[in-house]
């Protein structure tokens, strides 16, 4: 599996089917048992600034600081000035719509705003790839839909490379370049990879380009949840 | 027609301005507690005027007026501040021994599994056991006393700390590092203020076992202090001024255990997770 620079790249697949694992080693927080994981040639050793990671819960976030201050954070290890953090800080605020937030504790805020804090804060540091594990997944469905239109537009001015996992279809075509769709356990496998070419007005629910791409995933999906069925069944028996 | 008109008024006054909500939040709070403090002295009084009638049950007018006459004299503050400070010194040296230990028991399992027959064997060993030994090892003087509060104290914050470690997140460790924190950082900057409110809520307990334990022995083996107060007191028979010591016990405790809940408030706010 290769992600090209400045791509949006879904991993999409049910619970279970190891999404989430190889997340964990791109972000060096766990080690492969075989194979390597490279960026720009360079081996995964260990977690990075390079790679800026949004997880799922909002317990990543210290709700000892303000929001500011945990947007601050990274800048703040690596030594930064106040005022240059205090700037950054600001511009990533307001890219992310929590402008006049700053001095809010995340106890204060939504669940969407703690997902907005969690991807100012890897903003702010400016990293090379986001990697994302179902930010969205845990916030009610408006919500979910205007974070994910506020993600591509961060997406097309900055220009990251981004690893989103997900188990929602709909949200993969809508937001992917490619999906790689994942064998349902209990090898962790990619199972085939989809383009999605689609414009941005296409990206819709009801475009019928839109619709055919998400029918294709779909039939993959339920595959391998078929799949997985009558191989628990066998071993049941 | 005629409903439109009240329903509207009622409307504006349900919604008060914002001063007035916070005048209200305070009344509530404190006179909540003020209420409580009046029928906890008014049962009292009724109990020992109507109910016992004895001697040996003052009413709190006459315990009031004794405490004057204490204060006045300045023997009360005098035994107040020997156990304070007793208490004070013990408690400050037994928390600022156990936090670094409870931070390392509970950041690394090898020094967890060395010092965890320590924590778990002397738990069970309490403090007011222990008042023989101090004495005979220490004297009757200030050094026994200030073991015995160190010794009730430093074993609770340990258990607390290292608890409070072991309950971070390990997601706020993984963002750290992966926003560029070094192993020191992310000891610093999340570890520890992860952990404050736990380290506190060892602490007050910790305070309410310095309470116990102080009185414990100064009732056994002192010169001064609030135990040393209700000692002789029972020695002569002086009824109200065992219940000057009694009353002066919870007041001080009560106050001292608002510190420590305002300080866990203020830092971890209302979704600390012991608060």
């Amino acid at each position: 599996m290769d992600i090209e620079a400045g791509e949006f790249f879904c991993l999409l697949g049910t619970s279970g089917c190891g999404k989430t694992t190889v997340l964990n080693m791109l972000a060096g927080f766990e080690q492969p048992t075989q194979g390597r994981i490279e960026i720009d040639g360079h081996l995964v050793e260990g977690p990075g600034a390079d790679r800026g990671v949004v997880f799922q819960g909002d317990d990543s976030l210290y709700e000892w600081l303000t929001a500011r201050e945990n947007i601050e954070f990274g800048l703040r290890m690596r030594g930064l000035k106040r005022s240059v953090r205090r700037e950054r800080a600001r511009h990533y605020l307001r890219l992310v719509g929590l402008e006049g937030q700053d001095n809010k504790h995340p106890s204060e805020l939504s669940g969407g705003m703690k997902q907005r804090i969690q991807i100012a804060r890897v903003l702010a540091n400016e990293p090379q790839m986001l990697l994302m594990d179902e930010p969205f997944a845990a916030l009610d469905a408006q919500t979910r839909l205007t974070m994910q239109a506020e993600l591509l537009k961060i997406q097309a001015s900055t220009h990251k490379s981004v690893l989103f996992i997900t188990h929602d279809i709909d949200e993969a075509v809508t937001l992917a370049d490619r999906i790689g769709v994942m064998h349902a356990g209990p090898v962790s496998r990619i199972k085939q990879i989809v383009e999605v070419d689609l414009g941005t007005e296409e990206r819709e629910r009801t475009n019928d380009r839109f619709l055919a791409i998400y029918k294709t995933v779909h039939a993959m999906i339920r595959e391998e949840v078929g799949l997985a069925l009558s191989r628990q069944d066998q071993a049941a028996r | 027609m005629s409903r439109v008109t009240p329903l509207h008024r009622d409307d504006e006054q349900s919604v008060p301005s914002a001063r007035w909500r916070n005048l209200l939040s305070i009344a509530h709070g404190y006179g909540g507690y003020a209420i409580g403090f009046a029928s906890l002295f008014l049962i009292w009084h009724i109990a020992a005027v109507h109910v016992v009638n004895s001697a040996l049950f003052p009413p709190p007018g006459q315990v009031l007026r004794k405490a004057g006459e204490l204060i006045w004299s300045g023997v009360l503050i005098e035994h107040i501040a020997v156990s304070l400070r007793r208490i004070m010194i013990g408690f400050s040296l037994g928390s600022l021994a156990g936090i670094p230990i409870g931070l390392a028991m509970g950041s690394f399992p090898a020094i967890r599994k060395v010092l965890e027959p320590y924590t778990e064997f002397f738990r069970f060993i309490p403090a007011v056991a222990m008042i023989t030994v101090a004495v005979i090892w220490f004297g009757i003087g200030e050094e026994s006393k200030i073991f015995l509060i160190i010794y009730t104290t430093i074993f609770i914050v340990i258990l607390n700390t290292a608890a409070g470690v072991s309950a971070i997140a390990k997601n706020k460790i993984r963002a750290a590092r992966s926003l560029g924190a070094a192993p020191f950082q992310v000891f610093r900057y999340v570890a520890l203020p992860a952990t404050v409110p736990y380290i506190l809520t060892g602490m007050r307990l910790a305070m309410a076992n310095s309470f116990v334990t102080i009185v414990a022995a100064e009732l056994v083996a002192a010169n001064q202090g609030l135990g040393k107060m209700l000692w002789d007191s029972r020695l002569y028979m002086l009824v109200d001024d065992i219940f000057v010591a009694l009353v002066s016990l919870g007041l001080l405790g009560f106050v001292i255990d608002r510190l420590f809940r305002w300080a866990i408030f203020r830092f971890a706010g209302r979704y600390s997770p012991v608060a």
